[in-house]
C-alpha cells in the first residue's frame, strides 16, 4: 500500500480529537475539584472538633496545704470510720485556702477564693484520707481538682485583655492563680475522671461513662432484637415467601419504613412501650426497642440484597444433590450472603447509635450520674449527652461536647472497621 | 441463511403456541399431534417419561415428550438453543420446581415410580437422580466439604471414618482423587474449571445416585478438560444411568450409546448413536447433523 494523503474523514476525525480529550480533561478536573472539597470541609470539621475537645482530655489541680486536724475537721480527737466520713472537708479547703492567701478580707472575695477549687475537692479529699488514714492529723499538700473556670484560665482560654465584667475569671482569681503557678502548685494531668464518671452539673467533674454505657445496653438491645428477626425476615421474604399482591405490599411499606423519621419511631416507642405495656421510662430497654424499629428496614433491605446477589448455581448446586431448601439457605445461601448482612447491620447499627431524636421522646434526655447497671436503669446515650452539653451556658461544657462528638466518632470509625474486617474475613473463606 | 432459519423458527413458535391453547385436552392421549420418529422406547427402561409437557407460564417449552432411558446407558439429548432439551433433563430430578412458574405435565416414572406422584419427596428423588450443571458450582467450602456435603445430610456415614471413605471413594471414581489428595482442606473453588466439574461429578456420585444427569458439562471447558470428563463418563456407565445434554454433536457422537434429536420443544428423533449420525431418517434431524440448520 503506497502512502495516500489523510482523506476528509480522517481530517474531520482529527479536528474533533482535540474538542473530547479537552472534555474529558474538564470532566477528570470537576471530580477532583469535588473530592478536594469534601476533603477541605472534613478537614475543617475534624480540626475545629479536635482544637475545641482535646483541652477536655486534660484537668488541671492545685496544690493546696490542707490542715487536716481534728479542729479544722471539726471531728473529735481520735475518731473512727464513720466519724471520719463525716468530717468538715469542705470547711477544711476553706480555711486553708484563706490561710494561703491572708489579704483576703470580705465576703464577695472569699467566694471568689473558694471557687478556685473544684466541689469535687472536699469528697477527693474525704476519699484520700479514709484511703490512708495516717494523714489525719498534720497539715499535708494535697492536689486538689481545679474549679472549671480556673481551669479555663490555667489553660490559657481565657485572656486578662477581655473586660473584667465580660468574663467569669476575675482579675483577682487572675492573680491568685498566677501566684499558685509561680510557686508550682498547678499541674495539668489527663482527665481520667472524663471516662471514669456520669453527667454532673460541674464540667470538671462531668464525664461520659454513664452515656457510654448506656449506649453499649441500648445497642445491645438493637442488636438483639434488629438482627434475628430482620435476617430471617429477610430470608422468608427472599426464599420463601410467594411472589404476590401482599408481599409487594410488604416490601414496598419496608421501603418507605426506611425513610420514616426517626422521630416518629419515638413517638410510637413512647406511646406502645411506655405508656401502653408500662416499661420503664429513659430505659436502654425501650431505647433499644425503638432504635431496633428504625435499623430494621435497613437490616432488612440490605440483608434481602445480599441474599439475592448469592449466585443460583450455589442454589441449584445444593438442591440438586438433594438438600432441602432450608438446608440450602442456612448451609450455603447464608454464609455467601453473610458479609453483606453484616456490612448492613452494622451500618443500621451505627445509624443506631448515633441517633437522639427518638430517644428524646421516651426520657433518655434526663440528667443521669449514675452509670446504669442494666438495661432497666434510667439511663442517656452519646449522642443525648452531647445535646445536653451542647444546650449547657458554662464554658467547661463546650470541650467537653467537642471530647463527646470525638469519642462518639471514634466508635463510628471502629464499627465502620469491625464491619470491614468482617467483610474480609468472610470473603477470604 | 440465517434470516430464513429465524423466520422459519418464529413460524414453528407461533404454532407451538396455538397448539398448546387446545393442548391440555388431549395431553395425556399418546403421542398427541406428531410422532416421534425412531426408537423412543426400551425394554425395562430406567427412567420412562410419558407426554411430559413443560410450561413456563402460558409459554409451552416442552410439547408432549415420551422417552425411555435404559440401565446404564448414556443417552445424549442434543438440539438447536432453546429445544427444551434442558427443560426436559430438569423436569427428570424436579430441578424445575424451583422455578415458580414453571408446571409439568405428564408422567415420569424411576423403576415404575411416578416421581411427580403426591407420595413423591423431592429430597428422596434429588439423592437418586444427580445432577452436574453447565457451569461447575462447586460450594464455597473446601475439597472434603465439598464431596462430604450430600452424604452428610442424608446421613449416609456414621462417623467420621466411613465418611472420609465417601470422600475419597467419590474422588477416585470422578478421577480427581490424586490431583487433590494433598489440597482436600483447600477451597473447592481454587481449582482449575475442568478439576471443578470433576468435583461436582464427585459430589454427585458421593450420594450413590442409581441416575446422573449433566447439562452440557464441558460447555465451559477447553478440549483437554473435555476429554478427561469423557473418559470419566465412558467409566461411570458401568455403574449409573447417565443423560447428558450437549451442543456438540461430536460430544454426542462420541460418549453415547443413544441420541435424541429435539426442535422447538418436541422430540423428533431418538435412536442408536450410530444410526443418528449416519443415517438419520427425519429430515430436520438430517439438517442439524449436516450442519444446514440451528
Amino acid at each position: 500500500m503506497s502512502k495516500q494523503n489523510p482523506s476528509r474523514e480522517t481530517e474531520l476525525v482529527r479536528a474533533s480529537l482535540k474538542k473530547r480529550y479537552a472534555r474529558e480533561q474538564r470532566f477528570q478536573w470537576y471530580g477532583r475539584i469535588a473530592v478536594m472539597l469534601g476533603f477541605v470541609f472534613l478537614f475543617i470539621l475534624l480540626a475545629d472538633i479536635v482544637t475545641k475537645g482535646s483541652p477536655a482530655f486534660t484537668q488541671q489541680y492545685l496544690k493546696i496545704p490542707v490542715d487536716l486536724s481534728h479542729d479544722a475537721l471539726d471531728l473529735g480527737e481520735l475518731p473512727n470510720e464513720q466519724e471520719l466520713r463525716r468530717g468538715d472537708y469542705s470547711g477544711a479547703i476553706k480555711s486553708s485556702l484563706r490561710d494561703m492567701f491572708p489579704e483576703v478580707k470580705n465576703r464577695s472575695q472569699k467566694k471568689q477564693l473558694y471557687r478556685l477549687v473544684s466541689i469535687g475537692g472536699e469528697y477527693q479529699l474525704r476519699d484520700a484520707v479514709l484511703a490512708n488514714p495516717s494523714l489525719f492529723g498534720g497539715p499535708v499538700d494535697v492536689w486538689l481538682l481545679a474549679h472549671s473556670e480556673a481551669a479555663s484560665y490555667l489553660k490559657g482560654q481565657i485572656s486578662r485583655d477581655t473586660p473584667e465584667i465580660e468574663r467569669r475569671v476575675k482579675d483577682l482569681q487572675m492573680d491568685w492563680l498566677d501566684r499558685l503557678q509561680q510557686e508550682g502548685r498547678t499541674e495539668s494531668r489527663f482527665n481520667f475522671l472524663f471516662f471514669t464518671s456520669g453527667d454532673s452539673r460541674e464540667p470538671e467533674l462531668a464525664g461520659i461513662r454513664a452515656a457510654l454505657v448506656g449506649s453499649f445496653y441500648t445497642l445491645m438491645v438493637t442488636f438483639l432484637v434488629a438482627f434475628p428477626i430482620g435476617v430471617l425476615a429477610a430470608v422468608y421474604l427472599e426464599e420463601f415467601a410467594p411472589r404476590n399482591r401482599l408481599t409487594d405490599l410488604i416490601e414496598i411499606n419496608i421501603n418507605n419504613l426506611a425513610a420514616v423519621p426517626s422521630i416518629v419511631f419515638g413517638l410510637l416507642g413512647l406511646a406502645v412501650f411506655i405508656n401502653f405495656f408500662e416499661l420503664p421510662r429513659s430505659a436502654p430497654l425501650v431505647g433499644g426497642i425503638v432504635l431496633s424499629l428504625m435499623t430494621l428496614p435497613t437490616i432488612i433491605i440490605t440483608s434481602r440484597a445480599a441474599i439475592g446477589a448469592v449466585s443460583p448455581s450455589i442454589r441449584e448446586a445444593s438442591m440438586g444433590i438433594g438438600a432441602s431448601k432450608l438446608q440450602t439457605v442456612f448451609h450455603h445461601v447464608l454464609p455467601v450472603a453473610m458479609p453483606g448482612i453484616l456490612t448492613g447491620s452494622i451500618i443500621g447499627m451505627a445509624q443506631a447509635l448515633g441517633e437522639s431524636a427518638p430517644l428524646l421522646m421516651i426520657g433518655m434526655v434526663a440528667f443521669i450520674m449514675d452509670v446504669p447497671g442494666g438495661v432497666t436503669d434510667p439511663s442517656t446515650v452519646l449522642p443525648v449527652q452531647i445535646f445536653l452539653w451542647a444546650d449547657s451556658p458554662e464554658r467547661g461544657f463546650t470541650e467537653k461536647t467537642s471530647a463527646a462528638i470525638m469519642v462518639l466518632m471514634g466508635f463510628l470509625i471502629l464499627m465502620n472497621a469491625l464491619a470491614i474486617y468482617l467483610r474480609k474475613r468472610f470473603e477470604l473463606k | 441463511m440465517n434470516s430464513t432459519a429465524n423466520a422459519a423458527t418464529e413460524l414453528a413458535q407461533a404454532r407451538v403456541s396455538r397448539e398448546s391453547a387446545g393442548l391440555e385436552l388431549h395431553s395425556h392421549s399418546g403421542n398427541g399431534n406428531y410422532q416421534t420418529v425412531g426408537e423412543p422406547f426400551t425394554e425395562n427402561p430406567k427412567i420412562s417419561a410419558r407426554n411430559v409437557n413443560v410450561f413456563y407460564d402460558e409459554k409451552q417449552a416442552i410439547n408432549d415428550i415420551s422417552l425411555d432411558i435404559g440401565r446404564n446407558e448414556v443417552i445424549a439429548m442434543i438440539g438447536p438453543s432453546g429445544c427444551g432439551k434442558s427443560t426436559f433433563l430438569r423436569s427428570l430430578n424436579r430441578m424445575n420446581d424451583i422455578i415458580p412458574i414453571c408446571r409439568v405435565k405428564g408422567d415420569i416414572f424411576l423403576e415404575g415410580d411416578d416421581i411427580y406422584g403426591s407420595h413423591q419427596d423431592t429430597v428422596m428423588l434429588r439423592a437418586r437422580v444427580g445432577m452436574v450443571f453447565q457451569k461447575p458450582n462447586p460450594f464455597p467450602k473446601t475439597i472434603y466439604e465439598n464431596v462430604a456435603y450430600g452424604p452428610r445430610i442424608h446421613g449416609l456415614a456414621h462417623n467420621k471414618a466411613e465418611l472420609d471413605e465417601v470422600v475419597e471413594k467419590s474422588l477416585r471414581r470422578a478421577s480427581l482423587f490424586d490431583e487433590v489428595k494433598d489440597v482436600l482442606d483447600k477451597p473447592g473453588t481454587g481449582l482449575s474449571g475442568g478439576q471443578q466439574q470433576r468435583l461436582c461429578i464427585a459430589r454427585a456420585i458421593a450420594v450413590s445416585p442409581e441416575v446422573i444427569l449433566m447439562d452440557e458439562p464441558c460447555s465451559a471447558l477447553d478440549p483437554i478438560a473435555t476429554a478427561r470428563i469423557e473418559e470419566l463418563i465412558d467409566e461411570l456407565k458401568e455403574r449409573y444411568t447417565i443423560a447428558i445434554v450437549t451442543h456438540s454433536m461430536q460430544q454426542a457422537a462420541r460418549v453415547s450409546e443413544r441420541t435424541a434429536y429435539f426442535h422447538l420443544g418436541k422430540l423428533i428423533e431418538v435412536g442408536h448413536t450410530k444410526q443418528i449420525f449416519t443415517t438419520p431418517r427425519h429430515e430436520l434431524t438430517e439438517n442439524y447433523i449436516t450442519g444446514r440448520f440451528g
